[in-house]
């Protein structure tokens, strides 16, 4: 029997040193077994590779920044949906899914289905509320403290010892060990992303990701465990292995389970010496390592379309313990119209 | 990261009529490559509309003659607005200087 | 012949995160009319730069607060922020929408006073009341909401004076969990302040408690802080109300409530992220039912939210004086509309749109305006499409705080306009002549002769 076609559009195409998961998700999706793919991508800049990779997406759009408001996203949605018939979109970017979430019930009346995190669960689980959210939840996390003021600093030596991190809103975080060091960082990190900073207990051990994705009613339907190998200079996991350890799955499941999470999410994690697993940060979206879960037996990009389009999608009962991910770059040849096409014409 | 762009006050005001690069294209839709230097540019149609009369080297004075002709617009604004574009043109190294033009 | 529409030549780099044409569509409409009136032609009548307000849409946004409280909560009443916007013609809307005047200083009582407004309908916030706006609003029975202990004393001898009881209300500062704290009006919850000041009154017995007042900050994104100082303002009056056997008849929640303005630095536009009545209605009535007076006993909730309201409403429209290029090359463009009319330009990034028709070329342009002062700048860095000298544009949502904050920096004051229900338009203040500046002014008569 033929498999149905389905339209899906994918954002995030910057398979670069920092990579965006759009590209991993799309080889996911053209590995399902339920359904082949036609492929839209979305793209905010004209130099992300996924736009030139072209045995893997179909057509690719320009779209807006999120910066530009949720209107002008919603009226080139329209505008492509016209022209490609669009049954999902998966939105790969932290900062493109307050819109994203924003829309999607008018999105829906298109006929175009999400499978997202609520609006409640995206902000309950960013950074500045981490403590909060640990305590609900009952699950460990660093102890940290939101501060807006220099000088409130000193009082909170005596519930923090050196070194300790001090994290912007959004992005950056930088080790301290001594007073001076956390006023630097402090000015640093609030001058480029504003104000609060968060002073954050600082855990020595070795960093574990899980990826997976929720059901919406408390459901674990997949969930696979990575130690990274080998970090770049950005942070990010350059070759990871996957790991059998039924704590990190617990801890996964119960974070499902209490939070009635929907949609793919990462799970940032340090193990310390003693055992203990932190969770550090919720990434609200697939991580660009997700290719690994595939390749382990766990489609998650297709379970989610299959989620997002109402179907009934049973919970993956295992995957392959061993299995490594070494990432690669690879040079493209692309002509420089192709280039200017996508520049000007925000399509190719 | 966008890079800063380095910018002359005005061209030398002898250039007259100056010479777009030989190498340079300029597509109908609006599109300019420099090969020399591997960048690619958007002009609008009036942009585009005046590169042409450039490339047939027409005198500032023929240029303006025409665009007013079809446009709804003053002489001064037009010719204060056209040394603004050409400014540029010569910061993105799309104009022949004189030495070269020499050689 | 009829000639095209000119357009400046324009040539752009093609870089890699450059938003091309499709990418910001949505910015780029013209805003040729403003509730049926061309821009150009107003501009033509009026001058410019010009106010212009739309009447509807205020009305339309008091409908809808109203709506928001009222559907959750019994008993709301709105009291209009003079402050915010205090040109008679647009109080008087808030009054025929019923509501009363938050005024806070002598001059902004006067102003409800000479509007017609019941005294008993005044609210009179602020650290600054003299004697005789004490004495005043005593006369008048208006609510008066104390602000420190001097504030106490003085107006515990007038009511011996005046032989009258005043009514006062307490006003509260507190922590809500939002930063910054503002600490500096009123008495502070957490350290007792408050309680102390309740006492006094209560002891005293020459002044009718009537209310409980805070203003938690401005422009505030956390509906959920409302709910806490709610919570707060209810144990307060529950408290007073066990001890004295005394009821509080209100709970007044300031005002404060963000617009869809977009605040500097933010990475989204104000008009996704801001809330909307529909929140913080949510997050303070359910404090309020949540607390424990009884149902039959539940005191009146008096909001006094002014930018929400307003800002929306108003449009400044102005002109393109120059185009000129910086020492770097960047496009900036001078507007006939200063820092001195649009001072919240200082922490909004005002969103401007043409007037006229363009096409999808754009400039990423600084635009500035007429003032001969460095800081006079409007919007640091927005594309805008390319923009002829004399073009018009229109600034959106800049009806709070723009027409009480002016200057009357080295030039005058510009015409405000109404356009009403029916679209009709009205001029409601005129423009400054030099005629009203220098009629203020004296010059001693050694100083009259300049030449010899």
């Amino acid at each position: 029997m033929k498999k149905r076609t389905i339209n899906i559009a994918v954002t995030a195409l910057n398979a670069i040193d920092s990579p965006g998961p759009g590209v991993s998700v799309i080889r996911a999706l053209r590995e399902a077994a339920s359904f082949d793919v036609r492929i839209i991508g979305l793209a905010y800049e004209s130099l992300e590779p996924g736009i030139y990779m072209h045995d893997l997406v179909d057509r690719t759009y320009s779209i807006p920044y999120p910066s530009s408001g949720i209107d002008a996203l919603m009226s080139r949605l329209e505008y492509i949906h016209e022209k490609e018939n669009i049954d999902v979109i998966i939105p790969n970017f932290d900062a493109e899914l307050f819109p994203f979430i924003k829309l999607e019930s008018r999105l829906r009346n298109l006929g175009i289905h999400m499978f997202l995190p609520t609006l409640r669960q995206f902000e309950e689980r960013e950074k500045v509320n981490l403590n909060d959210f640990g305590k609900k939840y009952g699950i460990s996390v660093p102890k940290s403290k939101v501060i807006y003021d220099l000088n409130t600093v000193y009082s909170l030596l005596s519930e923090f010892s050196f070194p300790l991190l001090v994290k912007g809103k959004f992005y950056d975080a930088s080790i301290a060990y001594n007073i001076e060091q956390i006023k630097n960082y402090f000015n640093k990190i609030s001058a480029k992303w504003g104000l609060p900073i968060i002073i954050q207990e600082f855990i020595h051990g070795t960093e574990f990701n899980v990826t997976g994705l929720g059901d919406g009613k408390g459901n674990t339907i997949a969930a696979v465990p990575m130690r990274k190998q080998y970090i770049t200079d950005k942070g990010k996991a350059w070759g990871g292995i996957t790991i059998a350890d039924q704590r990190m799955l617990e801890m996964t499941r119960t974070f499902l389970r209490n939070t009635k999470w929907r949609g793919g999410f990462e799970l940032e994690l340090m193990k310390n010496k003693d055992g203990v697993i932190y969770l550090l940060e919720i990434n609200p979206r697939l991580p660009a390592w997700i290719y690994l879960a595939v390749g382990v037996g766990q489609n998650i990009p297709e379970a989610l379309v299959n989620l997002a389009l109402g179907e009934k999608v049973a919970p993956f009962a295992t995957y392959e313990v061993g299995k490594m991910f070494i990432r690669y770059s690879w040079d493209m040849i692309v002509d420089r119209e192709e280039f200017e096409q996508i520049s000007m014409f925000g399509e190719l | 990261m966008k890079e800063k762009m380095r910018y002359a006050a005005s061209p030398p005001a002898n250039q007259e009529p100056m010479k777009l690069r030989k190498n340079v294209a300029v597509s109908e839709a609006g599109l300019l490559f420099n090969p020399v230097t591997g960048e690619s540019f958007s002009v609008n149609p009036i942009g585009v509309e005046i590169l042409k009369l450039i490339r047939e080297d027409r005198s500032v004075d023929q240029i303006s003659e025409t665009i007013l002709e079809k446009y709804n617009i003053d002489k001064t604004t037009f010719e204060k607005d056209y040394h603004d574009f050409v400014g540029i043109l010569y910061n993105h190294n799309l104009i022949e200087t004189n030495e070269e033009t020499n050689d | 012949m009829i000639k095209m529409r000119y357009e400046r030549p324009v040539i752009k780099k093609l870089e890699n995160g450059m938003p091309n044409k499709f990418g910001t569509r949505m910015d780029y409409e013209p805003m040729t009319h403003i509730d049926g009136h061309s821009v150009a032609k107003l501009i033509r009548e009026y001058g410019s730069p010009l106010f212009v307000i739309s009447e509807k849409n205020i009305r339309s946004m008091v409908k809808k607060a109203r709506r928001a409280f009222e559907t959750r909560y019994p008993k709301v009443q709105f009291a209009w922020s003079y402050k915010t916007n205090y040109v008679n013609a647009i109080c008087n809307i808030f009054h025929q929408e019923g509501s009363w005047a938050e005024v806070v200083s002598g001059f902004e009582y006067d102003k409800a006073v000479s509007l017609g407004v019941d005294g008993r309908k005044i609210i009179f916030n602020g650290p600054n009341k003299s004697e005789s706006d004490l004495t005043k609003a005593i006369n008048n029975d208006s609510l008066i909401h104390i602000d420190h202990l001097d504030e106490l004393y003085t107006i515990t001898e007038l009511a011996d004076t005046l032989k009258k009881r005043p009514r006062v209300a307490v006003r509260v500062n507190m922590d809500t969990g939002v930063y910054p704290m503002w600490d500096r009006f009123g008495f502070n919850y957490e350290n007792g302040q408050a309680w102390d000041a309740l006492n006094k009154i209560m002891h005293s017995g020459k002044m009718e408690l009537v209310g409980l007042h805070c203003h938690i900050g401005t422009f505030m994104l956390s509906p959920q802080a409302y709910g806490v100082a709610a919570t707060k303002l209810a144990e307060l009056a529950l408290s007073v109300e066990q001890k004295f056997k005394h009821e509080i008849k209100y709970i007044d929640l300031g005002g404060g409530f963000a617009s869809k303005n977009t605040l500097k630095g933010s990475y989204l536009p104000g008009t996704d992220t801001n809330p909307s009545f529909n929140d913080f209605a949510e997050a303070i009535s359910t404090a309020l039912l949540n607390s424990n007076f009884q149902k039959d006993r539940l005191p009146l909730l008096i909001l006094e939210t002014g930018r929400a309201l307003i800002d929306e409403a108003a449009y400044l429209l102005g002109t393109v004086i120059s185009n000129k290029r910086s020492s770097t090359g960047r496009r900036n463009t001078i507007l006939d509309i200063g820092v001195n009319i649009l001072f919240t330009s200082f922490w909004y990034d005002h969103k401007i749109t043409p007037a006229q028709p363009f096409t999808q070329y754009t400039e990423d342009t600084c635009v500035y305006g007429p003032l001969c002062m460095n800081i006079d700048v409007i919007r640091e860095s927005t594309s805008l499409p390319l923009l002829n000298k004399g073009d018009h544009v229109v600034i959106h949502s800049v009806g709070a705080y723009n027409m009480t904050q002016w200057m009357q920096f080295i030039t005058l004051r510009p015409n405000i306009v109404l356009i009403d229900m029916d679209e009709k338009l009205h001029l409601i203040r005129e423009k400054e002549s030099i005629a009203d500046i220098n009629g203020k002014e004296r010059i001693p008569e050694h100083l009259r002769k300049i030449n010899g």
